[in-house]
Parts: structure tokens; C-alpha cells; sequence
């Protein structure tokens, strides 16, 4: 048990002369969400290729254990751990939903009576079931990604890799299968997740690994790698000059913005903060024409990691600094 | 679970999925039954008059034609339903589904077992029909006893499942289904050139080894010999040189394929 469900030291991949994966670590322990996070072209997909058998390593790589078992060693004892939903749904278009199912019940070599039973059993809970003797070709996007991972699960593996399970999904599509990702650990499967939705990462990882040009940007829990940015804050807009200089010099520790008349106070967000900042204005018998609080969400790190132009480059330095830090 | 009866377990899995796929769309084999049919008919009907004149000594009428013909068309049947298979691993290996396969704990040929398994009972199947169309315009066995037709039956199927390996090679080489189709296109040229419609003595000097040599001849050559009772000679080993060479050439090539990486 004190195995982790995933292991990899500098896993590399390289196409000729362009690195997709430059040396990234990963544990996963069992249990919990992993989330890798990463724009197109991160190297997502080749890391799920790899740690999922289809794709083999470069020779370089170290050592790559999943569910217990080495990769390169004994690739079929990895394969009977995991359980697979790419990013391009894997079902048989031509044959209907129920006999998708049966066929992975076969392949995993349930008795007929049983593999029955558990085809109706998850057709079900996916809610596929008026749909099972219509072909696969027929769903929709959403109804293709839920019997997609339907048949995942036939086998019971213990660790699942979902590759962009909601890319293209409508919203309610995609909170319906942010709910099926939750219940899957409830029974204390890993789940290995890649994504370009931070909100997606935020919402399901235990801990996230954002992933750029083929390595590993930062990791943590949602919360650690918000910390890693500073700027939150509160900020105050007026459209009285004369109201904007008196609150300027009540509050301290502010940054101005004259033109906009609008002043940032730095601040985590939290309600005894605020509340402090209100009192101060009460005191001076100021009134704000607007107040937003703004608190780092993963989109703040995700373009400051990644390098995006969107962030001022002064704040992605100060990442990379905190970023050695946190490592 | 042993290897062997995890392949046959996990291959005979595959081959229902492959049955269903072609009970479902019957239309690919159907369409590639039509070549070989319609040859058959503008040959007999159209041409026949000449071409059973340039046969045998001359003077020779249409009923000889037609049992000249016949295994000739058969044959070409066997290159004409591979594409088929060519066509339908390729669509195949562009499906998601086969990338969740591979990440399985299942027999790794069972996949490509299951395309030629199922493959070669469709070609089994046309034969039956194309046989009946060759039947029904006045085909007849003269006196082949019942080991002819035994090995007749067999030889056909082993040219079948020769052919349906080197088939599931190209499909698992081309990028898409029109590409395998296309690359397949020579497996149902080839019985142009072979002595299927006319002896291969009649055609020009320098070309006559080509197409005595080449796969279809010696089979067609020895199939007539057990319907027939024509001189089979060297063909009989021939042929099942060709197809073992073949099914071993097209097995190696497909798993060779399958075992890389995924695209």
C-alpha cells in the first residue's frame, strides 16, 4: 500500500530533434486526483501515451512504475492496473453502445452472466441505458465521453487516465463528468487527469502539476500554487478626484493608479481584512464607488507559469523564484 | 490464463466484434463481389466467341471457356474481398478503439487475428456465391474425385488467408481507407495478368515469365488441374510455396506494425 499508484523519475520523450518531455517526475499516491495541467503542445497527452503503455519512453528515461509494476519490464501487468479514456473517444462506432460494453466485458474475461450484469450496471449509472441498441456513431459528444469511460471501468482498474475528459463538452456535460470523476475516487481509485482547464484542475486534483514545453513548471495542491502569485488584492475605484486623494492617504500600503482613480490595497481576500479596510474608510467617512476583490485563481499562475504575455514578465521571475523555493 | 487460450479467447473476441462490423455494413464486401462477377459474365458473354476460339487447339466453344475460366475467376474473388480487409484495418487503426485495446491486458495479435479470421471466412463466403454464379452459367467439375475437391477447398482457403495477411499489412500501413484501398488495388490487377483469362503461353515472350511465376498463376493453374483434371505439375508446390511465403511475409509485417508505437 505504501506504494504509489504512479512513480516516473525524468520521464523523456523526444520526436527526432523536438523534446516533448524533457525530464518530468511524477508520484501519484493511491487514492487521489492527479492533475497534469498544460496549453496544447505541453506534452500532456505523450505523458498519458507513455505512462499508459501505448507510447515507449526514450532510453534515457529513469525508472517508470505504474500501479506497482515496472513499464518497460512487465508492460501487460500495467495494463491490467490501468484503465484508459483518450482524447479521441475510443468506442466502436459501428456497433451499439451495449455491445461496446460487452466486448470490453469479453476482453476482460467476465463470465458472460456477469460481464451482462456489469454492462447494464454501468450503462446505467452513465445513463446510457435508453441509448445501448443505438450505435455509437449516433451519440452525442457528451453521451460518446460517458460510455467512453463506461467502458473504462468495466474491467475495475485501479488507476484511470483520463486525457481531457471534457474538452469540448457542453457545461452541464462537463459538471456531470466532474461529478463521475469524484465518485471514481470515492472507491479509492487514481485517477490521472491531464487538462487545459484550470477551473477543471481546481475543482477535482488533490495536486496539480502544470506542465510546459515538456517540463514540469510547478506542483502542488490548487492553494500551494496559488500562493506562488502574489496579487491579491482589493481594489477601490472613485470618480471623485478629491474622495480618491483622501482615501489614498487613509489607507496605506497602496498602489495608485491616478489616472484610472482607483487604488489596490494588497490583501488575501479574507473577511477580517476587508473588514479592516471598510473601517478605515468609515473612519475617514469615505465611500468607494466601486470595490472588487480580486484573489489569485489558477489562471494567474497558469499564464505566469507558462510564460504567457498576458503577465507582466517582472511577476513570472518572481514565480520562478518562489517556484525553486516551493520545490 | 495460458497464452495460447488467452490468443484463442481474446482472438475469437475480436472476431465476433469483425462479424458484427461486416453483418452490420455488408455493403464493402458486397461492392468488391461485383468485380469479379461482372468479369466472369462480360468474358463468357461478351468476348466469349473469341476467347474460347484461343484456347485449346482453336475451335474450342463457349462451355470450355466457361471451365477455363471459372477457377481463374475465383481466384480473383480471393484478391478482390481482401481489399476489403485492407480497407477495414485501416479505417480500423484510425479508431480510437484500438488505442484503448492496446493499453489491455488482451493477446496482442488478437486484434489483427480477428481481421483475418473473420476476413477469411467473408472470402470463403464470396466464393460460395461466385462459385454459384459460375455453377449457374454452366461450370462443371469433370470427374474431380472427392481428395480434389478437398484439396481444391483447401488450396483456396490457404491462397485466402495468404492473401488476407498481406491485405491486413497494407491496411496497417496506409493512413487512411482510400490509401489502403488504393495499395491494395494490385492484389485484384494481378489476376489480369496471370493466366486466369487466357494460358499464360499465349501472351509475349518476355512477359510470360512474369506471369507464370507470379502468385495467381500457379494457384489458378493448380485449382483447374484438381476441378479439371489439367496437368498441375511444379504449380501444386508453387502455389503453396506462394501462399506460405505470403501469409508469413504478411503476419510478420502486420505484428511488426502493431508493436510500434502509436502514432
Amino acid at each position: 500500500m505504501t506504494d504509489p499508484a504512479i512513480a516516473a523519475n525524468g520521464l523523456r520523450k523526444s520526436y527526432g530533434d523536438k523534446v516533448v518531455l524533457d525530464g518530468i517526475d511524477l508520484v501519484v499516491p493511491e487514492g487521489t486526483i492527479f492533475s497534469l495541467l498544460g496549453p496544447n503542445g505541453a506534452g500532456k497527452t505523450t505523458a498519458v501515451n507513455i505512462l499508459s503503455t501505448l507510447v515507449s519512453p526514450d532510453p534515457a528515461s529513469g525508472a517508470i512504475r505504474v500501479g506497482g509494476h515496472d513499464l518497460g519490464a512487465d508492460p501487460q501487468a500495467v495494463r491490467a492496473a490501468i484503465g484508459v479514456t483518450g482524447q479521441f473517444s475510443a468506442v466502436d462506432g459501428l456497433i451499439t453502445g451495449e455491445e461496446n460494453m460487452l466486448l470490453m466485458a469479453d476482453l476482460h474475461h467476465l463470465p458472460k452472466k456477469e460481464g451482462r450484469r456489469t454492462a447494464a450496471e454501468l450503462l446505467d449509472r452513465f445513463d446510457l441505458t435508453e441509448a445501448a441498441r443505438k450505435p455509437a456513431s449516433t451519440y452525442s459528444g457528451g453521451m460518446k465521453r460517458r460510455l467512453d469511460i463506461a467502458m473504462t471501468l468495466v474491467g475495475s482498474p485501479r488507476i484511470i487516465f483520463l486525457d481531457e475528459p471534457t474538452t469540448g463538452l457542453d457545461p452541464r456535460s462537463r459538471h456531470n463528468m466532474w461529478q463521475i470523476i469524484r465518485e471514481l475516487v470515492t472507491d479509492g481509485v487514481t485517477v490521472f487527469l491531464t487538462t487545459q482547464y484550470l477551473e477543471e484542475a481546481d475543482q477535482l486534483a488533490d495536486r496539480i502539476a502544470v506542465l510546459n514545453n515538456g517540463r514540469i513548471a510547478a506542483e502542488g495542491s490548487a492553494e500551494e500554487l496559488k500562493r506562488l502569485i502574489p496579487g491579491g488584492h482589493v481594489r477601490l475605484r472613485f470618480t471623485d478626484p478629491h474622495t480618491y486623494r483622501s482615501a489614498a492617504a487613509a489607507l496605506h500600503d497602496t498602489a495608485r493608479d491616478d489616472e484610472a482613480l482607483a487604488l489596490q490595497i494588497p490583501s488575501d481576500g479574507s473577511q477580517r481584512e476587508l473588514r479592516s479596510i471598510l473601517d478605515r474608510l468609515d473612519t475617514a467617512g469615505i465611500e468607494a464607488d466601486e470595490l472588487t476583490v480580486h484573489t489569485p485563481d489558477l489562471d494567474d499562475v497558469f499564464f505566469a507559469l507558462t510564460g504567457s504575455t498576458a503577465v507582466p514578465s517582472q511577476t513570472a521571475d518572481q514565480v520562478h523564484q518562489t517556484k525553486e523555493n516551493v520545490r | 490464463m495460458s497464452t495460447l487460450s488467452l490468443a484463442v479467447r481474446d482472438s475469437s473476441t475480436m472476431l465476433r466484434r469483425n462479424l458484427l462490423h461486416a453483418r452490420r455494413y455488408p455493403s464493402l464486401t458486397l461492392n468488391l463481389l461485383l468485380t469479379p462477377v461482372m468479369l466472369l459474365l462480360l468474358f463468357v458473354y461478351i468476348f466469349g466467341d473469341v476467347m474460347s476460339a484461343g484456347i485449346g487447339d482453336g475451335g474450342a466453344d463457349r462451355s470450355e471457356y466457361i471451365a477455363y475460366i471459372v477457377p481463374g475467376i475465383l481466384m480473383m474473388t480471393i484478391g478482390s474481398t481482401v481489399i476489403g480487409a485492407a480497407v477495414s484495418v485501416a479505417t480500423d487503426m484510425n479508431e480510437g478503439i484500438i488505442a484503448r485495446f492496446r493499453t489491455m491486458a488482451i493477446h496482442r495479435g488478437s486484434v489483427f487475428i480477428g481481421h483475418v479470421v473473420g476476413s477469411v471466412l467473408q472470402v470463403l463466403a464470396s466464393l460460395v456465391l461466385v462459385g454459384a454464379v459460375g455453377v449457374a452459367i454452366g461450370f462443371r467439375s469433370t470427374d474431380a474425385t472427392f481428395i480434389e475437391w478437398l484439396a481444391a477447398f483447401g488450396l483456396l482457403a490457404l491462397f485466402s488467408l495468404a492473401l488476407t495477411w498481406i491485405a491486413v499489412g497494407m491496411g496497417m500501413a496506409s493512413p487512411n481507407a482510400e490509401a489502403a484501398g488504393n495499395m491494395a488495388m494490385p492484389l485484384i490487377l494481378l489476376p489480369l495478368i496471370s493466366s486466369a483469362f487466357i494460358p499464360a503461353d499465349t501472351m509475349p515472350g518476355w512477359f510470360r515469365p512474369i506471369a507464370e511465376y507470379q502468385p495467381f498463376t500457379p494457384a489458378i493453374e493448380t485449382l483447374r488441374g484438381l476441378l479439371l483434371g489439367t496437368e498441375i505439375g511444379y504449380n501444386g508446390w508453387l502455389a503453396v510455396a506462394w501462399c506460405l511465403g505470403l501469409a508469413a511475409l504478411g503476419y510478420w509485417w502486420s505484428a511488426s506494425q502493431f508493436n510500434r508505437d502509436a502514432k
